[in-house]
């Protein structure tokens, strides 16, 4: 990972920095109190933690407008705080309780909310890449000009569905942006041990799709890329690819031995690139606010995620009845 | 405030492990991230990180530990100037309890018992007035007509799949769809099921009623994953949210001289998933009946055709909106002496065996499934306690088949009216063979249904 450009000056109002800030710290302390509960078994099967990306998503939403749709792999409390999910109904349906958003049968891995137009959470490598293509194909079919996020990750972007989609969103010009978070490893394997490009976005031009790299551990810079790519969909163009290289500071998983790269290359992105360190820079530096400011904003952010940690434990698990209900519509 | 470090779960199956190694000692100060501890689990050594920051107050397991379970105190984590000394002592890893585990599983309620054999209550309506005037159509026929007609009632219904368009359908089944809807509604997609499958999927998500075509099931390999854990799965995984509203259809099982990766019966593997519906249809006026409403069914639908058939004549009542009830079998001819139950090609062979028994006076009694899941067994137990004898007849593979289900079933639920075992007439358990002669023998036959029955019958 680079290290952050910091010389433009960049032009955001406080309140918009405030606003990024507070989102990114949102999921950061969420999944560290998520990381937690798993670790007091109040989490089980598998939980992936999406601290150290918080940019590509707080910087992508604010480039979505209403009933834009999204839909992500299993990494996705991120993508669900960022569009305004509720944080108790989240952590909930991490603990497998009748308050969470699917009503605890779903899960860390899968969940949707059809108020936020949250598509999933799906636990399939790359199978949410065709459905969000899908998402945008019905979109186009309505003629409603909203534009789809779909997100996946440097490994999904080996799964041949891929491929398959981008040739059919490019054919029928579909409005859909392909967020590929790029956090450099898929599972324990490195990029450069699994994909044959470094780049991986060139892959969109062998079917005419048009793509840049994004920096993901700036939230402007994602805001950015993002308002470009969505004005292109909303243009009629078709799809867009955005490359965002981002990096994940835990493991793949809960259940990680982290021995696939050092500790010092995790620190080091830490020290040097964190997102939300940098709009806490921007922020000091450019004198929008005061330390005390975002003490308060830190203390407020600890409130809303105990909050939801403990409407996660308060909550019951679903009765029984719930087996055999939802199964068909 | 102290804070108590508890030992984590590193892993879905992690119950205790071992404190190999501390990495910080007491007085340190440690942040958000840093490692604090080695810890070995069933799988793996895995470094523990920080979650807060403050002062190492006291370290409650000395490194070396084994079987610390989860959840027990650890170490202490306190603020700046906060007293030590008043910290508890080390607990032997042995007391800690679990309390903070997640509750225990609640016990699934077991399958009620078989109740005593009492007649099921099945629905005995007929699908369509009985002086429905009628005409001759073919089954192809019968299909397009049901997906024109629900095309034209709803705008959200759509047609996608290989050459559907300008070619009018690799059998011919979307003969003219282009021509009335359009190139909007009618889709020509590239070879590429697995991706398309997962398009359609998603834009039934999006609100949308899409009619997939695949070429045949055999292609739908290349998408199962879309059509189980996409289609299938969602609505149960969002706690009701989110329906998919889809239609998968193609011609399925053997066509003729195909050989092994064409000719495959895909009705046992579909009728295993809960969240699908899954219809094989026989006659051209089911299939058109059982089209429209799988069209208009908020589930997603697995309905499958038969190559053969698509050119076979039936009569096909003139009414208007004609649908046939998802779940509910058909009873094709009444009988005493056995029950034939069947469905999709199979019910040739099974009327066609019907019509020799009798005239070796045994009374057949033979029911067309029509829909597979979910599967109207109360019409096979109630004709099981009339003629207390079944054989079933499938084109598909005997292990895990659809009639060994129905054995099954009517083993529990009708054991007693049964006089002899169950019989199941399947395709033979092999690959489709090429040759013309090995191809006949390891497809299910007319005479096979027939020796079936006879030993049934203890003829």
């Amino acid at each position: 990972m680079a290290a952050r450009k910091t010389t433009k000056k960049p032009n955001v109002s406080a309140e918009e920095l405030k606003t990024y800030y507070r989102e990114m710290l949102l999921i950061r302390r969420f999944e560290e109190k998520a990381g937690q509960l798993y670790g007091m078994g109040l989490i089980g099967g598998f939980c992936h933690l999406y601290i150290g990306q918080e940019a590509v998503v707080v910087g992508l939403e604010a480039a979505a407008e209403e009933g834009d749709k999204r839909i992500t792999s299993y990494r996705d409390h991120g993508h669900m705080l960022a569009c305004g999910m509720d944080p108790g109904g989240v952590m909930a349906e991490l603990t497998g309780r009748i308050g969470g958003l699917s009503k605890g049968k779903g899960g860390s891995m899968h969940m949707f909310s059809k108020e936020k137009h949250f598509y999933g959470g799906h636990g399939i490598v790359g199978a949410q890449v065709p459905l969000g293509a899908g998402l945008a194909f019905a979109d186009k079919y309505k003629g409603n000009g909203r534009v789809t996020f779909t997100y996946f990750g440097d490994g999904a972007a080996n799964q041949g569905q891929v491929y398959e989609t981008f040739n059919m969103a490019a054919l029928w010009q579909l409005p859909v942006v392909f967020v590929i978070e790029n956090n450099q490893y898929a599972m324990g394997t490195a990029q450069s041990r699994s994909t044959s490009t470094k780049d991986i976005y060139h892959r969109g031009e062998a079917f005419g799709i048009p793509g840049e790299i994004v920096n993901g551990m700036d939230v402007l810079a994602v805001k950015e890329a993002g308002e470009k790519a969505v004005a292109h969909c909303r243009a009629g163009k078709g799809p867009y690819i955005l490359e965002v290289k981002t990096y994940r500071y835990r493991g793949h998983s809960m259940s990680d031995p982290a021995k696939y790269r050092t500790r010092e290359e995790v620190q080091k992105v830490r020290e040097q690139s964190d997102p939300i360190e940098h709009v806490r820079e921007l922020l000091l530096s450019g004198k929008h606010a005061s330390e005390d400011d975002l003490k308060a904003i830190d203390k407020e952010i600890k409130e809303v995620v105990n909050k939801a940690a403990e409407f996660a434990k308060e909550s019951p698990e679903p009765p029984v009845e719930e087996l055999w209900t939802d199964i068909y519509a | 405030m102290a804070t108590e470090i508890l030992m984590p779960a590193l892993s879905p199956t992690m119950e205790e492990g071992t404190l190999a190694k501390w990495l910080v000692k007491e007085g340190d100060t440690v942040s958000s991230g840093d490692i604090l501890a080695e810890i070995e689990t069933d799988k793996a050594t895995m470094e523990f990180e920080a979650v807060d920051e403050g002062i190492i107050g006291k370290i409650l397991i000395p490194e070396g530990t084994e079987g610390v379970k989860v959840n027990t105190p650890i170490a202490v984590l306190v603020e700046e100037g906060e007293d030590v000394s008043a910290l508890p002592e080390a607990a032997p890893a042995a007391e800690a309890g679990n309390e903070a585990a997640a509750p225990a599983a609640v016990e699934a309620p077991a399958p009620a018992p078989a109740a005593a054999p009492a007649a099921p209550v099945v629905d005995l309506s007929p699908d369509w007035p009985a002086d429905a005037p009628m005409k001759q159509q073919t089954v192809r026929e019968a299909l397009r007509d049901a997906m024109a007609e629900e095309m034209r009632s709803d705008e959200d219904v759509y047609l996608m799949g290989e050459e559907v368009g300008e070619y009018q359908g690799a059998y011919k089944v979307s003969q003219g769809l282009l021509d009335e809807f359009g190139a909007k509604r009618v889709i020509d997609t590239p070879i590429t099921e697995h991706g398309f499958t997962g398009i359609a999927v998603g834009s039934a998500f999006g609100g949308l009623k899409p009619i997939v075509e695949f070429m045949t099931f055999n292609f739908a390999m290349q998408a199962i994953d879309q059509i189980i854990n996409s289609a299938a799965k969602t609505l149960y995984m969002s706690g009701g949210q989110m329906g998919c509203p889809i239609v998968f259809r193609g011609p399925n099982g053997a066509a003729a001289r195909v050989a092994a990766q064409h000719s495959q019966d895909y009705a046992a593997w579909y009728m295993q998933i809960p969240g699908l519906k899954v219809v094989m249809p026989y006659s051209a006026a089911d299939a058109k009946g059982l089209l429209k409403s799988a069209i208009r069914d908020p589930n997603p639908v697995v309905f499958l055709e038969n190559e053969i058939l698509y050119g076979r004549s039936f009569d096909v009542p003139q009414v208007d909106d004609l649908t046939v009830p998802l779940g509910k079998a058909r009873i094709w001819r009444e009988g005493t002496d056995v029950t034939i139950v069947s469905f999709g090609i199979g019910m040739q062979y099974a009327l066609e065996a019907a019509d020799k028994l009798a005239e070796d006076g045994i009374s057949a009694e033979v029911i067309d499934l029509r829909t597979l899941r979910p599967m109207d067994t109360g019409t096979i137990i109630n004709s099981v306690m009339k003629t207390n004898r079944l054989v079933t007849v499938e084109e598909g593979w005997p292990q895990g088949s659809v009639g060994s289900y129905i054995s099954s079933v009517v083993m529990q639920q009708a054991f007693d009216y049964l006089d002899a075992p169950v019989i199941n007439c399947t395709g033979k358990d092999v690959p489709m063979p090429y040759a013309a002669n090995l191809e006949k023998l390891a497809l299910v036959t007319t005479d096979e249904v027939i020796e079936a029955v006879k030993q049934v019958t203890y003829r």
